[in-house]
């Protein structure tokens, strides 16, 4: 089997990351319980006349997908696999609304074309002509992860060399509107530097795209090797250490061997016990980091922490911002993420330097 | 040709039928199930017809021994109908003893509710549980419940019409890698004014019988479906002696790179499916015995198609045919669907009429195979195309 390494990178975020050569130096905080990307300019990016036409998740998936094909130097690639947990949701509601508050007249196919789960995929085939494998996965907080696992796949079988993988979703009104009314979005305003401790419910919902290209050939770009992920649709809390020693297990690796623990916790005091179940039992004396106080929690979100991972391994470095204890401040090896969303689709991802 | 992975087991729901049986009996008698809409209240009902189903969904509900304060979209229903049906094809009694995932796929998810209760969730307390059953992975979920599948690979594939083909794709290709002993693989989409509306838009929903592949077609009959396939490795098959009704032995998927929503007009990304999968299968076109088409009757699928069936296979085209004029185009399900018509073809060596057709397209001389036809079937082609491009074709055998 092939090794697998990370070879460039891409982010739009909350903070100001779609300049690779940054790494959290600056930190944005927010008063809020939704919280948008900071925006590169996307006319250094795309012609504006198309960028018009461009829901914001397309705009933010292409220009991340830009950012990390330019860094690994390809202008063409084997395979675009994205997950996204909603989609361009805020065309998704536009069409609903123009159906309702119309009744099913004068519509236009626009918002309808770009509700479709694979449109961010697709575009980015479009625009950059390729024929490959075109794959997007829509399952909640494993949408990533599910992509990340069909490239691995390609990749250490040579299916393929390179491939963009990619985690995109944008914020709509109407979604989180909801989502506060069932308290998935919490109530109160809050400081990022306090949301991790809040002890409150629900969580700060952000949006973001993460892309990456992965392959085979390890080069000067290269950030890190993705050992493997693992999922699973259910998991108790009894059962997570378990599974979790079982996985690392597989990869010859325990507890002891990981020098760095990215957390997706989201501050929501009903599902961050499973969080605490890792840092306060087998990582307690690990380094540990988070990143949902920076990011909002998204169904992509982490991508983000993937994102933050790489950097993590490439640069040896980890920002005051995400760091939270001071175990260990270099020789970082392995790293390991977990995340879960709302107790359901956890992922289990591990990272080596290289 | 490759040994393929394993199909143990199959159910499906349809316009045309219940389960498998109602629908091969229907395919056999030429049965459509395309209708003037009755659940859904839209403003189009005289101008379109449709593929649907016909249980109400608290008849569905009633059938998974549901709770009245359930929050299963349609979609999620009907997937779980036809995936216990599937499960219980393959003899499964114990879905734990082995590594058993779930790749489902859909395109509309939960929008049925969403789309009923959008502006009625910001009054009243009453729906607001459907609010978590909208995104696309909410009916996947709900599946692997109904069937027992905990702490495992639950995964969900939206890449349009051509959704379900590529779940069976990713499936087949967990099984050849060992990441899986089993996994249900397949497709649900229920219909919803959202998409009603959608196609509208783009102009492709004829207000008749759907025709494809003919030169008078007028569009597409939108219409609903779930069919789920059990793929097993070959450990298991051997070690549980299992009955075998099919092998998915090629695969491929291409991007058209063309256009958001039309396919190319010589069929690049379809021709580059079907060579991979051809490929993947070690076969050659001529040992295809069959091609179920993706047929959708819209004037742009249907050509570039065509162009991509002679392409890869010249001038000896094999009979095809498409079985969109029986369901309708069933979207993110039409894929699995049309995987469980491919195996039943493989199993009684029938081929399929393509309904509706009378005149031939003036860009070509194919013609679609027009009355059910007994013939020796080792091979059974199936395409799948869609929106963003999207291009996959599977390829099955006895």
């Amino acid at each position: 089997m092939e090794k697998v390494y990370i070879n460039s990178i891409g982010s739009i975020s909350a903070q100001k990351t779609f300049d690779n050569n940054d790494f959290l130096e600056e930190i944005t905080t927010y008063e809020d319980n939704i919280i948008p990307v900071i925006e590169p300019n996307y006319k250094d990016f795309i012609p504006p006349a198309a960028a018009r036409r461009m829901a914001k998740g397309i705009k933010m998936g292409v220009v991340a997908s830009k950012i990390a094909l330019e860094e690994a130097n390809l202008t063409d690639i084997d395979a675009i696999i994205t997950g996204t947990g909603m989609g361009c949701v805020r065309d998704s509601e536009k069409f609903v609304t123009a159906i309702l508050d119309n009744n099913e007249q004068f519509l236009t196919p626009t918002s309808f074309i770009q509700s479709t789960h694979n449109t961010v995929a697709g575009q980015i085939a479009l625009g950059i002509g390729c024929k490959g494998y075109n794959f997007t996965y829509v399952h909640s907080s494993v949408s990533f992860e599910s992509a990340l696992i069909d490239a691995l796949m390609q990749l250490e079988l040579k299916e393929a060399e390179n491939i963009l993988v990619g985690g995109v979703d944008e914020s709509g009104e109407h979604t989180n509107a909801i989502h506060k009314l069932i308290q998935h979005i919490k109530p109160e305003k809050i400081n990022s530097n306090e949301l991790l401790n809040s002890k409150t419910a629900g969580a700060v919902f952000g949006e973001g795209a993460n892309f990456f290209v992965l392959s085979n050939k390890k080069q000067d770009s290269s950030y890190a090797q993705v050992l493997g992920v693992k999922t699973f649709n259910t998991l108790a809390i009894s059962d997570l250490l378990a599974n979790l020693e079982a996985y690392l297990k597989e990869n010859n690796l325990s507890a002891t061997d990981i020098d760095v623990l990215i957390s997706g916790n989201n501050g929501d005091i009903d599902y961050d016990n499973y969080y605490t179940e890792l840092t306060n039992g087998p990582f307690k004396n690990t380094q540990q980091v988070v990143y949902k106080h920076l990011s909002g929690e998204f169904n992509t979100a982490s991508a983000f922490g993937f994102w933050l991972g790489a950097k993590i391994l490439k640069t040896q470095q980890i920002p005051s911002a995400v760091a939270i204890n001071t175990i260990k401040t270099k020789g970082f090896e392995i790293v390991l993420l977990y995340n879960q969303y709302r107790g359901k689709n956890h992922s289990f991802t591990l990272l080596r330097r290289c | 040709m490759s040994t393929g992975v394993a199909i143990t087991g199959m159910g499906i729901i349809s316009a045309i039928g219940n389960n498998v049986a109602e629908n091969y009996s229907s395919l056999l008698e030429g049965r459509t199930g395309i209708s003037h809409i009755s659940k859904i209240d839209t403003v189009h009902k005289g101008s379109i017809m449709v593929g649907e189903i016909e249980f109400t969904n608290a008849e569905l509900e009633a059938k998974l021994g549901l709770s009245t304060n359930n929050n299963y979209s349609r979609t999620a229903l009907l997937g779980a109908i036809a995936a216990k049906e599937a499960i219980a094809d393959a003899k499964i009694t114990n879905i734990k003893a082995y590594r058993t995932g779930l790749i489902s796929s859909t395109s509309v998810g939960g929008m049925d509710m969403t789309e009923k209760f959008y502006y009625d969730y910001l009054e009243s307390e009453d729906n607001r549980r459907y609010i978590e059953g909208h995104h696309a992975g909410d009916s996947t979920e709900k599946i692997a419940e109904q069937l027992g599948i905990d702490q495992s690979l639950v995964t969900t594939i939206s890449t349009a019409c051509s959704s379900a083909a590529n779940a069976i794709m990713f499936g087949a290709r967990l099984i050849k890698t060992g990441k899986l002993d089993r996994v249900i693989v397949g497709g649900a989409d229920c219909l919803s004014k959202f998409t009603i509306n959608g196609f509208k838009t783009l102009m492709i929903l004829s207000d008749s019988y759907n025709t494809p592949f003919d030169e008078n077609r007028k569009g597409l009959n939108l219409g609903e479906a779930a069919a789920y396939l059990v793929l097993e490795s070959e450990f298991l098959v051997k070690k549980e002696k299992k009955k075998v009704l099919g092998y998915v032995v090629g695969y491929g998927n291409a991007n058209d790179a063309y256009h958001q929503t039309a396919s190319s007009e010589n069929g690049d990304g379809a021709t580059l499916a079907m060579e991979k999968a051809l490929a993947v299968a070690g076969l050659e076109p001529k040992d295809i015995d069959y091609i179920n088409a993706h047929g959708t009757a819209t004037g742009n699928n249907d050509l570039s198609e065509g162009r991509a069936l002679i392409r890869v296979f010249g001038e000896d085209v094999p009979e095809f045919s498409s079985t969109k004029a029986y369901t309708g185009h069933t979207l993110a399900a039409a894929g699995a669907i049309e995987a469980v018509y491919a195996i039943l073809s493989l199993q009684n060596n029938i081929i399929y009429p393509n309904l509706n057709f009378k005149t031939p397209m003036k860009e070509f001389s194919l013609i679609p195979q027009t009355t059910l036809k007994e013939k020796a079937l080792n091979t059974v082609l199936s395409n799948s195309l869609g929106f963003g491009g999207n291009c996959s074709t599977l390829i099955f055998s006895k």
